[in-house]
């Protein structure tokens, strides 16, 4: 069956394809595992992904960055799948794999033809209860995460400077932690550690599998249970309620690292998403975050890096959805010239100006016209649309409340976006991070801009 | 927004279809439709009705290759500025018209093509209004003074950061080492940026962005006769320039070098490489399997089993070849702590001699065939990659019947094939090195 969105009408005023629900189905198996599929028969190509609701902000103190250290480990080799062999079968198959950590989950996808679901759930199905650990392998992998760190992390400038605003912004909230890690828990990490990750978290009665593409869904279940039904549910550990208690006062800091220019990270604490139905706030902010940067033209482009050109970058956004409370986020860098207290000062005056004098009937239109055209470009990915429905599911809303919060966005009013601007963008509730560009040493003050081979 | 950005396993960089290039397998590929506008235009369509919309894109050969070695940086300029100001459209305008009605634009800039490309609904309120614009910037771009001079302001920035940047130091310098004055090697410096003035980037598209060079791509939710319409509005009236789209040959066999650049960072940054191969080679499907092996599949390379699953060195390892109309790059990357980079390095070194010294096995090569071949239906599962390879067929002048052969001509490739390329192509002892962030000489 194709894709039908035949509820649609053209003109501006698009009404979203609640259509697309219809083709997802779900089943919970004896053993706790939600199996939730999505046909999509456009390309005879699947994708399987498997989200266990265990992410960095499970973690304890001491052992930052394992979530993402076992799922480092996932690909090292179960009892009757041998070390290297996971990742060579589904090469063979004709596949593509990875996996990735958030602060709220951590997921394990392989995208097939639709031929190859079987050996998909084979393999993905005996990872989830055999895993075999040995210290050899960990030895070897925690060296590749370090080096991870290193990478992403440590040499990056901006990415510091992130961890650092995170560390800063948030003192009772493990969204604190780096999902990596602190390097110093990295090193003193064993295989003990991981296994006992494995243990309390990777469970079916934790976990959703998601099967997007060209598939039936009844045989995805039938096949399903016959991979995964067989194996045990355990008891979970619990699972901490955090909350983050008010900032009651702006917070700075700075960090120096080599770069040529300086940045500027200002961060508001806002709460996400708890009850589709019933919140408004959250939905304010995703509209407040696309009329200041929704598009080329949005007003802090347009202000700072356009007209006043007190900015070579600009941005801003707003993640809505999470385990836990989210920021929003604005972030620049300087135009040459000007300081980040110059930068600072230019937000500070669209921020105010947006809460004194509101938002136009237009530019909400325009956010909300973008919302409904990207809901038909995201049907062209069967990737992004199992990726949202898992996200959806590990953090607690559950997918059905996608068609919802189209709704809820499609309704938010000028005065809720002046409102929510009104309510979060205050001082006390503010961490600014700085950038403090550092010369390279062993770099002499550089005349022309070139680089010499030593 | 970052907050909730998670991280993913590995590195592998995930190339982009221009590099990987094109597969077919058994499976159904799709009908390619193929004509010439009447203003000389090529046009690549494929129908296809299932989602209500429509991706468009119009290259031409007018990448940072093409720029006169006298006035680098205007390709990028007169690329980058199309959508900043057009017939009765200033750059905001535009920006705002297409966020109405929620079409998406974007820009193609490398060393061989420059172009436009926009993702709109196809019903005719959005797609009318999105076309109309895209046509008017390719059409009738004005390059206002005012707004050339801030985007050289903020390039001189941007060029300036990279200069601190481990990756972009050792990018720069390994182009230079690879590719030494050929422009697939060249790095716009600041000076570069200063002297560029309106009339270059005039001069540029006048003679650049010829209707007869232009390749329109068309995907979605059209009819044959729209797509036509379609294809004639958007390139009518394009300058008729009469640049050359042939770039200059690339001297092949380089010396062997090695540049030691000291740099604060904890990793080190090393890339080693020597001019590859271009589209047309016929060396290139062989090139292309036996990469698979080497370093160009993940996690079954023989890069990334030896540097990252034996020995934990690194995260990221990788080598490919970039077909380009001249040899592009073949280039092996990785990054290393400090301490153990001479000896990543070394290892890296011996992978690649025993490589090309003694090629594949007959099991390594059915499982690169394997991958590729019954990965094929995965590159062609979206409109937005299906676009692509439209491009790509269109700008490479490649046959019709590409996707289809392409699983063929795989199949075909032999591990004497390999070795015999590799062997001719590569050589151990005249590559280029650049380690940026160098452990200190000992």
């Amino acid at each position: 069956m194709r894709i039908r969105i035949f509820n649609f009408c053209c003109g501006l005023l698009l009404l979203v394809p609640f259509s697309i629900q219809a083709e997802v189905f779900e089943k919970t198996l004896g053993n706790g595992l939600k199996v939730i599929v999505k046909e999509d028969h456009r390309a005879p190509v699947l994708v399987q992904q498997v989200w266990y609701r265990a992410g960095s902000m499970d973690e304890r103190t001491g052992t930052t960055g394992v979530a993402h250290v076992l799922e480092h480990m996932m690909f090292k080799g179960t009892k009757s799948v041998p070390m290297g062999e996971f990742s060579k079968r589904i090469a063979a198959a004709g596949g593509r794999e990875n996996a990735f950590t958030s602060y709220d989950y951590t997921a394990y996808f392989q995208q097939l033809h639709k031929s190859k679901l079987p050996l998909a759930m084979q393999l993905e199905s005996d990872r989830m209860h055999n895993l075999q650990l040995t210290a050899e392998e960990f030895g070897k992998e925690i060296r590749v995460v370090m080096e991870e760190r290193r990478m992403r992390t440590d040499d990056e400038p901006h990415a510091l400077m992130y961890e650092k605003l995170m560390a800063t912004a948030y003192q009772e909230h493990p969204y604190q932690h780096p999902i990596i890690g602190w390097m110093n828990d990295l090193e003193a990490m064993t295989a003990a550690d991981a296994q006992e990750w494995y243990k309390s978290w990777y469970a079916p009665n934790n976990a959703v599998l998601i099967v997007a593409g060209d598939v039936d869904a009844k045989a995805v279940f039938k096949l399903a249970e016959q991979n995964y039904g067989k194996i045990k549910a355990r008891p979970l550990p619990v699972r901490k309620a955090y909350r983050e208690s008010p900032q009651l006062g702006i917070k700075r800091l700075t960090l120096k690292a080599p770069a040529e220019l300086p940045h500027l990270i200002m961060a508001y604490h806002t709460p996400t998403l708890k009850n589709a139905e019933t919140d408004t706030l959250p939905y304010a902010l995703d509209v407040l975050a696309g009329i200041l940067d929704g598009n080329e033209s949005a007003r802090m482009n347009t202000a700072l890096v356009r007209e006043q050109q007190i900015a070579s970058e600009i941005g801003a956004g707003y993640d809505s959805t999470g385990r836990g409370p989210s920021m929003f986020v604005l972030e620049g860098t300087p135009s040459a010239g000007k300081s980040v207290a110059d930068l600072e000062a230019a937000i500070r005056e669209q921020l105010l100006k947006l809460i004194r004098e509101g938002v136009s009937a237009e530019e909400l239109q325009r956010v909300k016209a973008q919302v409904t055209a990207n809901e038909v470009y995201k049907l062209d990915s069967v990737f992004y649309q199992a990726m949202q429905i898992g996200q959806m599911e590990s953090i607690g809303l559950g997918y059905k409340v996608l068609p919802v919060m189209l709704k809820k966005l499609q309704e938010v009013t000028a005065q809720q976006v002046q409102d929510a601007a009104r309510e979060i963008l205050k001082d006390d509730n503010l961490t600014i991070a700085v950038l403090d560009p550092q010369p390279l040493s062993n770099k002499p003050k550089k005349a022309g801009g070139n680089i010499h081979a030593h | 927004m970052r907050t909730n950005w998670p991280i993913m396993r590995t590195g592998v960089i995930f190339l982009s279809l221009i590099i990987n290039a094109l597969y077919s397998s058994a499976s159904a590929t799709p009908t390619i439709q193929h004509w010439q506008a009447a203003s000389g235009a090529r046009v690549y369509f494929v129908e296809n009705h299932d989602l209500p919309m429509l991706d468009v894109a119009v290259t031409f050969p007018a990448g940072s290759g093409f720029d006169d070695p006298a006035k680098l940086g205007v390709a990028g300029f007169v690329n980058g500025m199309l959508d900043a100001g057009t017939d009765g459209l200033n750059e905001d305008e535009i920006g705002r018209k297409l966020a109405d009605i929620g079409a998406q634009k974007a820009s193609q800039f490398d060393p061989d093509r420059a172009g436009l490309s926009m993702r709109t609904l196809s019903y005719p309120a959005q797609r009318e209004v999105a076309l109309d614009i895209l046509a008017r910037m390719l059409q009738r771009p004005l390059f206002p003074e005012a707004i050339l001079a801030r985007e050289k302001v903020r390039l001189i920035a941007a060029l300036k950061e990279a200069e601190t940047k481990p990756e972009s130091i050792a990018a720069k310098a390994f182009g230079k080492a690879v590719f030494a004055m050929h422009p697939y090697g060249t790095s716009i410096e600041v000076p570069d940026v200063e002297k560029i003035q309106r009339a270059d980037l005039e001069n540029y598209y006048r003679s650049h962005y010829a209707a007869k060079a232009a390749v329109v791509a068309l995907m979605g939710d059209l009819t044959r006769a729209q797509a036509e319409a379609i294809a004639q509005q958007l390139t009518e009236k394009l300058p008729d320039g009469a640049a050359s789209t042939q770039l200059p040959a690339v001297t092949i066999h380089i010396q062997s070098s090695e540049q030691r650049i000291a740099h604060p960072a904890s990793q080190s940054h090393i890339l080693i490489g020597t001019p590859g191969v271009a589209r047309s080679d016929p060396d290139y499907f062989p090139l292309y399997v036996g990469n698979y092996i080497l370093g160009g599949g993940g996690f079954v390379s023989r890069l990334m089993n030896e540097i990252r699953e034996k020995r934990g060195m690194a995260y990221s390892v990788y080598s490919y070849f970039m077909p380009m109309q001249q040899p592009g790059a073949f280039q092996i990357g990785l990054q290393t702590k400090k301490e153990q980079a001479d000896e990543a390095l070394k290892l890296t070194r011996a992978t690649l001699r025993e490589f090309v010294e003694k090629g594949v096995s007959a099991k390594e090569l059915q499982a690169a065939k394997d991958n590729i071949i019954g990965g094929f239906p995965l590159r062609i599962d979206s409109n937005k990659k299906i676009l692509e390879y439209l491009s790509v067929i269109g700008f490479y002048n490649l046959p019709l019947n590409y996707l289809d052969d392409f699983t063929v001509q795989v199949g075909r490739v032999s591990a004497a094939q390999i070795h015999d390329a590799f062997k001719r192509r590569i050589h151990p002892d005249a590559m280029a090195t650049v380690v940026v962030g160098a452990p200190e000489v000992k």
